[in-house]
């Protein structure tokens, strides 16, 4: 029951999702649609799941006052504040209509918070720049300079240093040839290489062969 | 005036994730903590009202009324099994019995390996290898550097073909990369290098324009100083 | 402590600095800049501009306001550009996050006199479907039936009550998919499923981070890519509906400069010191 069902049930789902690609009418099509609306409803549950967890973790930091656990409230506090206005103070469905109070912890909380934590990683890779990254053999000298006329070609101020170059031959016309020309086939050569493992372990995972996904014995 | 709350609140979170790059402060931890909070409270919220209220309460509502008003039975019912399902996911988060959570986790794995079965071939595999081999030479009248050529060569399409051949050589670890095989390899790892430093080119853009936005906020929409 | 051994062992702090300065200073200038159009922004330009009136296009806004900076500007000037063209424009999201942002950008694009001029109506000349979990699953299961998998807009109401959506079965009647992508799920699964499954025109917006992974797919998958925040100035620039892409690149040139510079220099540093050391030791074995 532990393993039986769940590795009967990759293969069953796993199944009608192939056979539907080549046999897209009935009884298969209604299989599909209805397998994708009970997946979107699952999904939807798996990241409650996540949510859920997070708060059980926190709580019980706060429980036991492990190190830290102010920081755990805070989470705990900011979470219901938002559940609680989402759910009862913003109109219901209409929760993200603009003026609802869940509308406005999106754009003064959550929005600033997500956007400054991003932008973070300008100023870390400015000093990675800066203090790691060493033209110490012929591959890496390859990959700076091809990120340096990325970097330069892909601004105005690229074409505004080799602007005594004719048309079609200056810096940004350089970028675009190495972003569609070199970048182009090194990024098909990854994504056929990662295709054809993601198909080898999609079929592991119908077949039964793979069973990470049920995790250990419990 | 709510707006202009707003405003100030979300400039002063902006500052309090900012005052990190300095040293690691109580504020910037609050700032984090409640962005966890947040960001979990909105999550939960938006799936609620956007994915379970009309998907899974509403259905079932109707086809309950219409079984109460002597209509029958619905096919909608069949959305109580995604329900079932879906309260089996969440039963992972008790002590015992958590264990039913893999067989809605089977679901999702099953339809994934089943989509990703035939996308990927199609999609990142066969129409890939399709764009590659194209027409390297065409009738007409071209040329190399100066010297006047009685065929056209598509050299874009030369240097793709040439650097997606070897880049899959380079990742084709079943043979020694010695002799013919290592120097072909050689010439795929030149072209992932350009790869890799064009995508450390574009991150660097990327990470940059993300402060560029944060710093406009800050200068335009909280301080005025720029318009 | 010498002058490099400053540099090799300079404060991360400094470079902060120099970062925050070098992108602040360029936002209160204003020089114009030579923006020069790239095929691939070309791409979706000519494809929007060359839609007849009243065809139905798919607005997906697969992002987060982590990523809007440099890609919101898309969404604005797609809209705009779709909406003076009365074309009927259908957001949603495989983000939740993405039809919000979405609705800031329709808010923004609203402003513009040529948009207002064409009052475009909601539920007649867009709709904001909103989001729906599930990521690629969702994709498959519009290419079934685009009701049955957003039966309500985001506001909670039922689809079938407005006019865009009449006659909206699947992805034969939509003319062409625009997708603003951050990440997963995004590009990749658009072209996976409605493009190459379902046979649907898709173009992308993407971060720049995504952007070099989704050029294999140009030209016959996408028909073009906008890339960051360059792209979207180039996009911009061609339309002629100038916004924040434009506006920002003068800084966004002065950060990569400095960058480039930072490189140069840690290397010179570098070399340096190991010439230093290699000096010093060839001294060391000779004495």
């Amino acid at each position: 029951m532990k393993r039986r069902v769940p590795i009967f049930l990759t293969a069953f789902v796993g199944i009608i999702y192939v056979v539907q690609f080549f046999v897209p009418h009935r009884p298969f099509s209604g299989m599909q649609d209805l397998l994708n609306d009970w997946v979107q409803i699952i999904a939807a549950f798996a990241i409650w799941l996540g949510v859920l967890n997070l708060m059980k973790v926190s709580g019980d930091h706060v429980y036991r006052r492990a190190s830290g656990w102010p920081l755990s409230a805070v989470i705990i506090v900011s979470f219901l504040a938002t559940s609680v206005v989402g759910f009862f103070f913003s109109g219901g469905e209409r929760f993200q209509d603009p003026g609802t109070p869940f509308d406005w912890i999106y754009n003064s909380i959550y929005n600033p918070l997500s956007s400054t934590m991003f932008a973070m990683l300008a100023f870390y890779v400015a000093s990675a720049s800066y203090r790691a990254f060493r033209a110490r053999n012929r591959e890496a000298t390859l990959l700076l300079l091809a990120g340096f006329l990325v970097m330069l070609g892909r601004v105005p101020v690229g074409d505004q240093l080799t602007r005594f170059l004719p048309e079609g031959y200056r810096l940004s016309n350089l970028a675009d040839w190495i972003m569609n020309v070199p970048n182009k086939a090194g990024q098909r050569a990854i994504m056929i290489g990662i295709a054809l493992g993601t198909v080898s372990t999609s079929l592991r995972l119908i077949l039964g062969i793979e069973k990470g996904h049920l995790g250990g014995e419990s | 005036m709510m707006n202009l709350i707003g405003i100030w609140i979300a400039a002063l979170l902006t500052l309090g994730i900012l005052s990190f790059l300095y040293k690691d402060n109580p504020i910037y931890k609050f700032c984090e903590a409640l962005f966890v909070g947040v960001s979990a409270g909105y999550w939960f919220v938006s799936l609620f009202w956007q994915n379970i209220w009309p998907k899974l309460v509403l259905n079932l509502h109707a086809a309950a009324l219409k079984l109460l008003a002597g209509g029958g039975v619905d096919s909608r019912w069949f959305y109580l099994i995604s329900g079932v399902l879906g309260v089996m996911m969440l039963m992972r988060l008790l002590p015992k019995g958590g264990w039913i959570s893999r067989w809605p986790l089977a679901f999702i794995v099953g339809s994934t390996a089943g989509l990703y079965f035939i996308t990927y071939l199609q999609s990142n595999a066969i129409s890939q290898i399709h764009d590659t081999l194209v027409p390297l030479v065409t009738a007409g009248n071209g040329r190399f550097l100066w010297i006047p050529l009685p065929f056209n060569i598509d050299w874009d399409a030369f240097f793709v073909f040439v650097g997606t051949f070897t880049g899959l050589i380079y990742f084709f670890f079943s043979i020694e990369h010695t002799k013919l095989a290592g120097k072909t390899a050689r010439v795929g790892t030149f072209f992932l290098m350009v790869t890799f430093g064009a995508s450390f080119g574009y991150t660097v853009m990327s990470r940059m324009s993300l402060l560029i936005g944060r710093f406009d906020f800050l200068f335009r929409d909280w301080l005025h100083l720029t318009h | 402590m010498t002058g490099l051994d400053r540099l090799l062992t300079l404060d991360r702090r400094w470079i902060f600095l120099l970062i925050a300065i070098s992108v602040s200073i360029p936002l209160f200038l204003h020089a114009e800049q030579t923006i020069t159009i790239t095929p691939e922004v070309r791409g979706i330009s000519d494809t929007v501009a060359n839609l007849p009136a009243g065809s139905r296009v798919i607005l997906a806004c697969d992002y987060d306001p982590g990523s809007a900076a440099e890609i919101q500007p898309m969404t604005v000037t797609f809209l705009k550009q779709a909406l003076t063209r009365h074309l009927r424009v259908i957001i949603m999201g495989l983000w939740p996050q993405g039809p919000q942002q979405a609705d800031i950008a329709l808010r923004e694009a609203l402003t513009d006199p040529r948009v207002a001029a064409v009052a475009p109506k909601y539920g007649i000349d867009y709709i904001n479907l909103g989001f729906q979990s599930g990521n690629e699953v969702v994709i498959q299961r519009m290419g079934s039936s685009i009701p049955a998998t957003f039966p309500r807009d985001a506001r909670g109401r039922d689809v079938s009550n407005f006019p865009i959506m009449q006659g909206v079965k699947d992805f034969s009647a939509i003319a062409y998919v625009f997708n603003v992508s951050a990440g997963y799920p995004g590009t990749v699964e658009w072209v996976q499923f409605a493009g190459d499954r379902f046979h649907t025109r898709i173009g992308t917006g993407s971060t720049a981070v995504q952007a070099p992974q989704v050029y294999p797919y140009f030209p016959r998958q996408l028909t073009g890519v906008l890339g960051g925040m360059k792209g979207a100035a180039e996009y911009e620039e061609i339309t002629g509906f100038e916004g924040k892409g434009t506006r920002f690149m003068l800084a966004q040139s002065c950060a990569h400069v400095v960058v480039v510079l930072f490189v140069v220099v840690g290397n010179v540093a570098f070399f340096l010191s190991r010439r230093r050391q290699r000096r010093i030791g060839g001294e060391v074995a000779g004495s």
